[in-house]
């Protein structure tokens, strides 16, 4: 990618979106937030589907993963010794279950969300590609895994909350989350991981390894052809996506204050490809703006009529699918590319020119008919 | 009751499952295995089954309804499936994941339009009063156990299926097309078989046997607008297993999937069924990538 030569428009973006608190209310600056967050998601994605070819419908679980791994410990930050979080004293249990406890020390649910989605994505993306199974095995693979989770976790109610999932939470590393100053912090954290997300992404792809990725989603067997093992490839940029996807669960759980089933599901795992499918499937820049799109699209309908979102969800796959299939970003960045840009003012200017110069024309045209017309007028006179 | 009868029992819900998630995944794997195509919105195909049963049942005369039900299924997801692929999957030929994605779309519109015309708790059908009771064993090992006509109808009903589409696939010129455009697409269109129109035709008899599956399930559950999605994932699962192309395949990986859960869940809760099913496929396609049931070939696949 030429990251170097679009990089005043991608900065020019990030200080927009860094002044936001200043124009926008704190209610809009939260979901902006929220949506920020979920951008990180969908970056993963363009780097597994659009470059790697990998469609994963199970994008879920990885932010699942990490939501559920911070949540867990803001839920037992105030706790003391021996006592346990709220749900689990209505359902029962009266100590901590042992895999609950480490995640007393922040440390650990910071390791956690970076560790373990990538790992759990990796491997599982290791394990089916190693044996070369095609892409739609694996989306649907990932889509029953969607399944398996969620109601894994809705059925284990004593240790996980449930269907309500984990939420109640008071503060994180002893800043009070409801406070508005600690709010705008976590916006510019939030927006701070979205641009090293970013940029990492436009170096990746834009490195050897990105290229071998298009090669592979490509024409997988001619790079096999050329002496690479394919398997380990998809497998990284498929931990890569799990890891965006880990950090993008916490952010959000942080900025909703709530994690549950209903975001890590088959429908939300699928909704999470409609975002970047708007947006772009190979385009960064069209991933999150597809991202902000698609959510406030959703937010805007779902308050007015809650009926309608499903129909517009499966109207935007099947119009983006047959008549845009590179999403906006497929518009846009053609229209962003320096020699376009200069090329329009070129045509822009000499357009301009030409005006001005045939209106001068015209204008004295008009001014010599006028005369001649004055002309006649004194003729017939 | 003793542990035999408790097992011969999970074994016959196991059975009786395993036939639902034949009927179900009969389609999508022919319509996989010819097209390289998944039909997510498949599982719909089952919720117009059951929903058009059910109209069936409460609006035509009471004789011939039970039959009727059955036709109207078939006849209505089969049109369905036929429109579908006329007007979205053919556009999409050679690019299987965007085709996954726009018949997801199809679907969550379906469901959805489910759910505003028929609201989102399900609406029963009554079997007729000869499907009513069922067999009971009486005294012996095997004393207590029950089998339901509704479900032995259901296992008939999926063997009759799939004595049919064999018969179809293995005696008919269509069949004949069929095994053709399977093995070699050119080949075949180069010797004249008119493979779109095959296409299209196996499409819309996937779609119409998802119908058939619904009608059965509307017997033994209610018919909600997620029948489908409960079920879908399961069939894909069999898909997996199965194989490409191959009615012996699905029919094994059906069953095997079946008798899984079934008997998973004489040792655990469903919930852990589901993520042990999913860790026994991806362990399964450490042995067999592709499946029971391969047909050789020399070609590189690209899928």
């Amino acid at each position: 990618m030429n990251g170097g030569k679009r990089l005043p428009y991608y900065l020019a973006a990030l200080l927009i979106l860094a002044l936001a608190p200043a124009y926008l209310s704190s209610y809009e600056l939260s979901l902006l937030g929220r949506f920020l967050a979920l951008s990180i998601l969908s970056l993963g994605l363009v780097l597994a589907w659009g470059r790697g070819g990998i469609l994963s419908l199970g994008q879920g679980v990885f932010f699942g993963l990490g939501g559920y791994a911070l949540a867990m410990h803001l839920k037992l930050e105030r706790l003391g010794a021996g006592e346990i979080p709220d749900f689990m004293e209505w359902s029962g249990l009266t100590s901590l279950p042992w895999w609950w406890a480490p995640f007393r020390s922040s440390a650990v649910a910071l390791l956690a969300v970076v560790l373990v989605p990538p790992a759990f994505a990796g491997g599982l993306a290791y394990l089916v590609f190693r044996r070369r199974v095609g892409g739609v095995y694996f989306a649907l693979l990932t889509q029953a895994l969607a399944l398996a989770f969620s109601t894994l976790l809705i059925s284990q109610q004593k240790f996980t909350g449930g269907f309500n999932g984990l939420t109640d939470f008071n503060e994180l590393f002893g800043f009070a989350l409801g406070d508005p100053k600690v709010q705008l912090v976590l916006y510019w954290i939030t927006l701070a991981f979205l641009a090293s997300a970013f940029f990492f992404s436009d170096w990746l792809l834009g490195t050897h390894f990105g290229k071998l990725l298009c090669a592979i989603r490509d024409g997988e067997n001619r790079v096999r052809f050329l002496g690479y093992d394919t398997a380990p490839c998809k497998a990284a940029i498929f931990a890569l996506a799990g890891l965006f996807a880990g950090v993008a669960g916490a952010l959000f759980t942080l900025h909703a204050g709530v994690i549950s089933p209903a975001m890590v599901g088959v429908v939300p795992s699928i909704e999470m490809v409609v975002w970047v499918a708007v947006g772009g499937r190979e385009s960064l820049l069209g991933a999150v703006i597809g991202t902000l799109a698609v959510n406030m699209g959703k937010d805007w309908i779902s308050s007015a009529t809650p009926e309608l979102w499903l129909f517009v969800m499966g109207a935007l796959f099947v119009m983006v699918v047959t008549i845009l299939p590179r999403g906006i970003g497929g518009l846009l960045e053609p229209l962003l590319q320096p020699e376009t840009v200069r090329y329009y003012l070129k045509i822009g200017r000499y357009g301009l020119v030409r005006w001005l110069g045939l209106a001068r024309r015209e204008i004295e045209a008009g001014q010599t008919g006028s005369a001649m017309k004055q002309e006649q007028v004194e003729q017939n006179a | 009751m003793s542990e035999y009868a408790l097992l011969l029992g999970q074994l016959f819900n196991g059975i009786s499952v395993a036939s639902i998630l034949l009927l179900a995944a009969l389609g999508l794997a022919l319509s996989f295995g010819l097209m390289g195509v998944i039909n997510m919105s498949h599982g719909e195909m089952l919720m117009l089954g059951g929903y058009l049963s059910f109209l069936t049942l409460r609006f035509a005369p009471a004789r011939a309804a039970f039959a009727l039900a059955f036709v109207a299924a078939f006849f209505g997801a089969g049109v369905f499936g036929a429109l579908l692929e006329v007007t979205l999957i053919r556009r999409l030929y050679g690019r299987p994941l965007d085709t996954l994605l726009a018949t997801w779309g199809v679907s969550l519109a379906l469901q959805q339009a489910a759910r505003s015309i028929f609201g989102p708790i399900g609406v029963e059908v009554t079997a007729p009063k000869w499907l009513a009771g069922s067999i009971t064993v009486k005294g012996g090992a095997l004393g207590g156990l029950n089998f339901p006509f509704v479900r032995l109808f259901i296992i008939g009903l999926a063997v009759a299926v799939l004595v049919v589409m064999w018969a179809i696939i293995t005696r008919t010129r269509l069949g004949l097309c069929v095994r053709a455009v399977h093995q070699d697409r050119d080949m075949a269109e180069a010797l004249g078989v008119r493979t779109r129109l095959v296409d299209l035709v196996m499409f819309s008899l996937g779609t119409a046997i998802a119908g058939l599956a619904g009608a059965a399930l509307a017997l033994i559950a209610p018919v909600t607008p997620t029948v489908g999605q409960s079920y879908i994932v399961y069939a894909f699962m069999v898909v997996i297993l199965g194989g490409l192309g191959r009615l012996l395949g699905t029919l094994l990986a059906a069953v095997l999937v079946g008798l899984f859960s079934a008997s998973v869940q004489i040792f655990t809760s469903v919930s852990f069924a589901d993520v042990l099913l999913l860790t026994f496929v991806i362990a399964f396609i450490q042995l067999r990538p592709r499946g029971i049931m391969v047909v050789r070939t020399r070609a590189l696949e690209e899928a």
